[in-house]
């Protein structure tokens, strides 16, 4: 293993190396490159005038706001769906509409109703959200072992605690799933939200930093997006492996 | 449909059966599984049924557990038509692994059927203890499902179906997965819950041998639709006994009369 993920780094940090190398031997003057020693040396001040944790700070607010609405809400519509055929006939055709308008198409209604700020950018971040988890959620459901329902059924479960007791935990191994997806689309559009037109987070930072002529400090932002990006992924997955090893792998098995 | 009363009447006397089919039949999807069955079950009678595959053993025994509706007749519980499952009647399914809940421990399984019931928290640990000793499981209670053998958890099945305090036991093929020892084992040990707890029993099994060993009738289901082909009463001596009930001539009569009737039904 370690031997291998040493090897995987060969090759990003000879490129690295490379292109430091260029830049200096070239005297490189960009607006739109920098050398990667003067990228570390822009996110180190970033990170000493605590700029850019402030902005870390509104995105992640934002998008973790956004993604707990969003999976709320999927999970809720989810369930519901896989529950009963009849409403999920019934809801297939509204669902089926508005799912492939694109989130980010919602921003000049967002910004009409709601102004800047962190409402705005929720919003969107939630809507985008709700899909995944709410698709997942209902197949999640759908695929659940009938003989559970039967035992159930057989039992006299109430339904809440149908709902509560077999239902939620059966799918739950594969609604995390759904989560862990939602969470990478949730970091993706509020940073695309702040691009576009927030004024707060990283997005807004990049901009900043571009429109400083900056691109030293605007590729650190794009590093440190890439690093929290892929932390909450491996949060996600170590967190998944905890909690689900034993019911994910005799779900698959049976 | 008074034949068929007539004919229950003539078996039970004026007892009223536990559980009555009455000119039964079920059709799924466009397929009719089973036909005019009528059949009485008396209150702690321990009734088998046997029968070649896709004979609508199981399906007989899901109409009994309110899992299904017939088409046509009608089911009765104790007098009362049967229009969804019981808390008086429960089920032993032969997919244990399936019928389990894997992120529940043992007790949290038991537990279950507990909860269901409405029993208070508080309550349950007493019980729970109690149930898993009464099918051989005392200390297991904290082991997760995926870490016991097939018997064990079919045991834990069982213990969850106790909890139920049921009046009747339905039993699906509940032994078909086991190598032969634990099935022997498990064989004893319901007959002595049974004869315990009084219950009526109704247990599908596709083993003619297992039939004749813990019935007090066994029944042969007729294929395509599934239907009465057969009728037998074990007259063989309580308790049995693994080696001496199955050297009992009268055993190896019935087992070859069973046989005989299995192996016309699959010509």
């Amino acid at each position: 293993m370690r031997a291998n993920s040493a090897k995987a780094l060969v090759l990003p940090l000879a490129v690295l190396v490379a292109f430091e190398v260029w830049a200096r031997a070239t005297h490189l003057q960009s607006d739109s490159l920098a050398p990667p020693s003067e990228i570390v040396m822009a996110l180190f001040g970033a990170f000493a005038d605590l700029s850019i944790l402030t902005a870390t700070r509104d995105t992640l607010f934002s998008a973790f706001a956004g993604l707990a609405i969003g999976t709320t809400i999927g999970l809720a519509f989810g369930i519901a769906f896989g529950i009963s055929d009849t409403l999920d006939r019934l809801m297939e055709v509204t669902v089926e509409a508005i799912r492939p308008i694109p989130s980010i198409a919602l921003l000049p209604i967002a910004l009409i109703a709601l102004g800047f700020g962190y409402r705005m950018e929720i919003v969107i971040v939630a809507f985008a959200c709700v899909w995944p988890v709410l698709i997942l959620s209902r197949a999640a459901v759908r695929s659940i072992e009938p003989r559970l329902m039967e035992v159930a059924r057989a039992l006299r479960l109430p339904s809440a605690q149908r709902v509560w007791k077999i239902i939620i935990p059966a799918a739950l191994p594969r609604i995390f799933v759904a989560f862990r997806l939602s969470a990478g689309i949730a970091l993706i559009v509020a940073v695309t939200v702040e691009i576009a037109i927030n004024p707060l987070g990283l997005g807004a930072g990049i901009m900043l930093a571009q429109q400083a002529l900056r691109p030293d400090l605007m590729l650190a932002y794009l590093v440190w997006i890439g690093v929290i990006g892929y932390a909450l992924n491996v949060l996600l997955v170590v967190a998944q492996n905890r909690l689900f090893g034993r019911a994910a792998l005799s779900g698959d098995g049976a | 449909m008074a034949s068929a009363a007539k004919r229950l009447e003539a078996v039970y006397g004026t007892a009223t059966p536990q559980i009555a089919f009455d000119g039964v039949t079920l059709v799924l999807g466009g397929k009719t599984i089973i036909e005019n069955l009528s059949l009485g079950v008396r209150p702690g009678e321990f009734l088998c049924i046997v029968g070649a595959s896709g004979c609508g053993k199981t399906t007989a025994l899901r109409l009994a557990a309110g899992l299904y509706q017939p088409t046509s007749g009608k089911v009765n519980f104790d007098g009362q038509p049967m229009r969804e499952p019981r808390r008086e009647i429960a089920i032993v399914f032969q997919d244990y692994g399936k019928a389990l809940l894997p992120w529940r421990t043992a007790a949290g399984n038991v537990s279950l059927a507990l909860e269901a019931g409405g029993m208070p928290s508080a309550e349950r640990p007493a019980r729970i203890e109690e149930l898993l000793r009464t099918v051989g499981l005392p200390g297991h209670a904290g082991k997760y499902p995926s870490e016991m053998s097939g018997g064990m958890q079919q045991r834990l099945q069982i213990a969850r179906c106790l909890a139920q305090e049921p009046k009747t036991l339905l039993m699906d093929e509940p032994f078909g997965a086991l190598d032969a020892m634990t099935r022997q084992g498990l064989q004893d040990e319901v007959l002595s819950l049974v004869a315990a707890s009084g219950a009526t029993v109704i247990f599908v099994t596709h083993d003619l041998d297992e039939a004749i060993y813990l019935g007090d009738r066994v029944i042969g289901l007729l294929p395509h639709p599934g239907r009465i082909g057969i009728e037998l009463s074990v007259n063989l001596p309580r308790p049995r006994d693994q080696l001496s009930t199955r050297e009992h001539p009268e055993f190896l009569r019935l087992r070859r009369q069973l046989f005989d009737f299995i192996k016309a039904t699959e010509q």
